[in-house]
């Protein structure tokens, strides 16, 4: 267990106008942690992740990134090559949407090989190697390798997008409602898949959701987020069944027992 | 002497009810308790009483509102009322194993890598741990054909197994065990007795809660009595 | 010619594209905008490149103008007769004694010399246009080097074809920084680009953008370690000159599927039957 963290983010502030999206928000990731970011919509989650990610700008605050060789980087302060050079080899980015991140018209193979062609990979015998190989670790046929994503199943498409991210081995990947688009029946088998996944490979994830049962089984941390603030934040199973801000025992109490 | 595994110190927890007007509910206060190194208390007290409270306050699923819970991790006593969650996370890999009375896993992973994914989270080798998992599963009358299946599909009984194997397969040194043979029958009932003193004489540290007598004098080496507190409405 | 400038450019545009072009010659293969004017010929007709031409043109200079590798084509004699009649210039079919070559989707075979200029016609100057329709991203790709995207499409060629199935356009990385379109010329081309002698322009009218290879610039093809790039050429001999290793342009020349394969730099061509070489077809003709 290593004290230093991963990232860590303090007093971040942002509004859209008169309307708070983040107040005074602080965050802390070690290396290999899951941390669920919950709330109702509105309440600022999504906001937090692009400004943890860098694609947003907070009004104040500062966010800092910890590379492999231990240096700290100030990601709002960072030239944007840079930036850009962390998206696609250090971070991974999840959407919701997988059509989002996905490209359409490109077999699964050459949207899996893209992260390791942009990093310098030439060897085309290789990338198809780890294409398969990543395929198959998101239960992909492997014979797919050159089917267009169009004709995927949405389970299958946010499948295909782990693998796509996960291929470069990123310390840190962000998820905004991993399990959002899909049908109840296929989000347990993903829920698995990312969870085995991001154990096996020690990856921190900071995840957006709004159902609670994805935070439970996925996070060892939870921040609960209310008009921009955090309202609580701590272990994810005593946050949820020992929730002691009314906004988060209002949020437990609100979900249905299957 | 045996050394001391868990000391609770004044420890108070009460909820308060922000959906109902704020209302607030005592539920333990000035719990003082000492658990060696092969001990065995079973918490003893009217239902209500709060003592599964205070075994979620010990694991630290609920927060303690004041004294302290020491417990050795690592040779040293740390307070998991104060500790911070990647503390407690670290102290339930290591020292501190749960047996709850519900079983909570993903949905459709099978029941053996469920019980498996203990010892594969300290590094064993995911067929080491299986077969780890496999011994144990079988050991508490799982059948080889449910090992295989998620467990939700399984009867309350199987269920019940799948937590016990999970929760002894990682031979945590403290061992908090609620309800640990409630839905089970006599044959599997007298496997969990056998386990939990087995666990004892390797120097494990249990407390229990545990409403069948017979049980309860089968594992007890005493009984720790919670008694109601006055409601402060 | 009375009424019009030299080279029928104002003096200040010719200005504005030499500034461009300076811009564009240090940085190898970038793209720089530039305000392209109406020229007397349509757009895909070379208003890009005859811009450049006219920009760097002397009074001194002899102009090479091909088209496909063409000297006499309708394009090609337009272009070198609007030049003779704006700027007064030689005009010559013969690489060897131009200065300035215009030319459309071709290099001449006859390798090119340090006081020569080549000035390439270009349709579309993106080569990630096809992949990214969005102008805002391609940009910013280029500006950060990040042309994961491009490679991306090799290997769709592959996974699909079995082999990169580009046969003209055939993008290219130049002085290993700026990804580049060569214009429409034959893969078989794309390695006399590299460390050539010889400035090499290149105009796009339509789309605004000037780009150039300076001297002795490292140019290379896109490929794979294990799928190296290979320019193709069909396996013939040249029908009249006999050459082997020139690129062909495949003629059908009756009405019964009869098919020739001759150089398509027709002044090559010419230049070697000179010298007295002499392909089956000429062999033909001579027994005949």
């Amino acid at each position: 267990m290593t004290d230093e963290t991963l990232l860590s983010a303090r007093k971040l502030s942002l509004s859209y106008g008169m309307l708070p999206a983040l107040v005074d928000v602080d965050v802390d990731l070690w290396p290999g942690e899951m941390l669920a970011v919950v709330g109702e919509s509105g309440s600022g989650k999504t906001t937090l992740l692009n400004v943890l990610s860098g694609r947003l700008a907070p009004d104040a605050g500062a966010v800092w990134y910890r590379d492999p060789d231990g240096h700290l980087h100030d990601v709002h302060a960072m030239p944007a090559p840079a930036l850009r050079t962390l998206h696609r080899s250090d971070w991974g980015f999840v959407h919701q949407d997988p059509r989002q991140n996905l490209r359409m018209n490109v077999t699964a193979g050459g949207n899996v090989g893209e992260r390791l062609m942009a990093q310098g990979a030439r060897h085309y015998g290789s990338i198809r190697e780890q294409a398969i190989d990543w395929l198959t670790q998101v239960e992909i046929d492997a014979g797919r390798i050159d089917d267009m994503p169009r004709t995927f199943s949405g389970g299958m498409l946010q499948r295909l997008q782990i693998a796509r991210t996960l291929v470069t081995h990123p310390r840190l990947v962000f998820m905004d409602e991993p399990t959002g688009s899909l049908d109840v029946s296929v989000q347990a088998r993903l829920l698995d898949l990312i969870r085995s996944l991001v154990t096996r490979l020690n990856i921190a994830v900071v995840l957006v959701t709004h159902d609670i049962g994805v935070a439970r089984l996925l996070a060892h941390r939870i921040i609960v987020m209310q008009r921009g603030r955090v309202v609580e934040t701590g272990l994810t199973d005593q946050v949820l069944d020992d929730p002691q801000h009314p906004y988060t025992q209002l949020l437990v109490s609100s979900v249905l027992h299957a | 002497m045996s050394q001391v595994m868990l000391r609770t110190t004044a420890l108070a927890k009460s909820f308060t009810l922000h959906l109902q007007g704020g209302v607030r509910i005592p539920v333990l206060s000035a719990i003082g308790l000492d658990l060696h190194s092969g001990e065995c208390i079973v918490l003893s007290g009217p239902s209500g009483v709060g003592k599964s409270t205070l075994m979620r306050s010990l694991y630290g699923n609920y927060r303690a509102e004041s004294g302290h819970i020491l417990i050795r991790h690592r040779g040293e006593m740390v307070d998991l009322a104060t500790a911070d969650p990647r503390t407690i996370l670290a102290v339930r890999h290591e020292t501190l194993g749960y047996v709850s009375q519900f079983l909570r896993v993903v949905p459709r992973v099978p029941a053996v890598d469920v019980v498996a994914e203990v010892p594969t989270g300290r590094g064993a080798s995911q067929d080491e741990a299986r077969r780890i998992a496999t011994d144990l599963l079988l050991r508490l009358n799982i059948p080889r054909r449910l090992h295989g299946l998620p467990p939700a599909t399984f009867s309350g009984g199987e269920q019940q197994r799948v937590n016990l194997a999970r929760g002894f397969i990682g031979n945590h040194p403290v061992l908090l065990l609620d309800e640990p043979t409630a839905s089970l029958d006599a044959e599997n009932r007298a496997v969990v007795i056998s386990m939990i003193n087995e666990a004892k004489a390797r120097g494990t540290a249990i407390i229990a809660i545990c409403h069948d007598a017979e049980v309860r004098d089968a594992i007890a080496d005493r009984l720790f009595a919670l008694t109601p507190l006055q409601d402060a409405a | 010619m009375k009424g019009y400038n030299f080279a029928y450019l104002d003096e200040q545009t010719k200005r504005m594209i030499r500034r461009a072009l300076l811009k564009a010659v240090a940085i190898p293969g970038h793209q720089v905008p530039f305000g392209s004017r109406e020229m007397p010929l349509p757009y895909g007709w070379g208003t890009g490149g005859i811009q450049v031409t006219a920009s760097v043109l002397g009074a001194g200079d002899v102009l090479k103008v091909i088209d496909q590798g063409a000297d006499d084509t309708t394009n090609a004699v337009s272009i070198r007769r609007f030049f003779a009649r704006t700027a007064g210039v030689h005009t010559t079919t013969r690489t060897a004694d131009a200065t300035v070559i215009q030319t459309r989707h071709r290099i001449p075979e006859q390798t090119l010399r340090d006081d020569q200029i080549i000035v390439y016609q270009v349709p579309q100057p993106e080569p990630l246009y096809r992949l990214e329709s969005s102008r805002i991203e391609t940009r910013r790709m280029h500006a950060l080097a990040d042309y994961g995207l491009m490679h991306v499409k090799l290997y769709e060629d592959i996974a699909r074809f079995g082999q990169i199935s580009i046969s003209y356009d055939y993008p290219v990385m130049v002085n290993r920084r700026h990804l580049m379109s060569p214009s429409p010329i034959p893969a078989f081309d794309n390695p006399k680009l590299h460390r050539m002698p010889t400035l090499q322009l290149f105009g796009a009218g339509r789309e605004k953008r000037i780009y150039a290879i300076p001297p002795w610039t490292e140019v290379r093809s896109l490929d794979f370690d294990d799928h190296p790039f290979r320019p193709i050429r069909a396996p013939h001999p040249c029908g009249l000159c006999g050459a082997t290793d020139s690129y062909l342009d495949e003629v059908v020349i009756d009405d019964r599927g009869g098919r020739l394969f001759v150089c398509s730099d027709t002044d090559h061509c010419a230049e070697r039957r000179a010298a007295g070489h002499v392909g089956t077809e000429g062999l033909k003709e001579a027994a005949e």
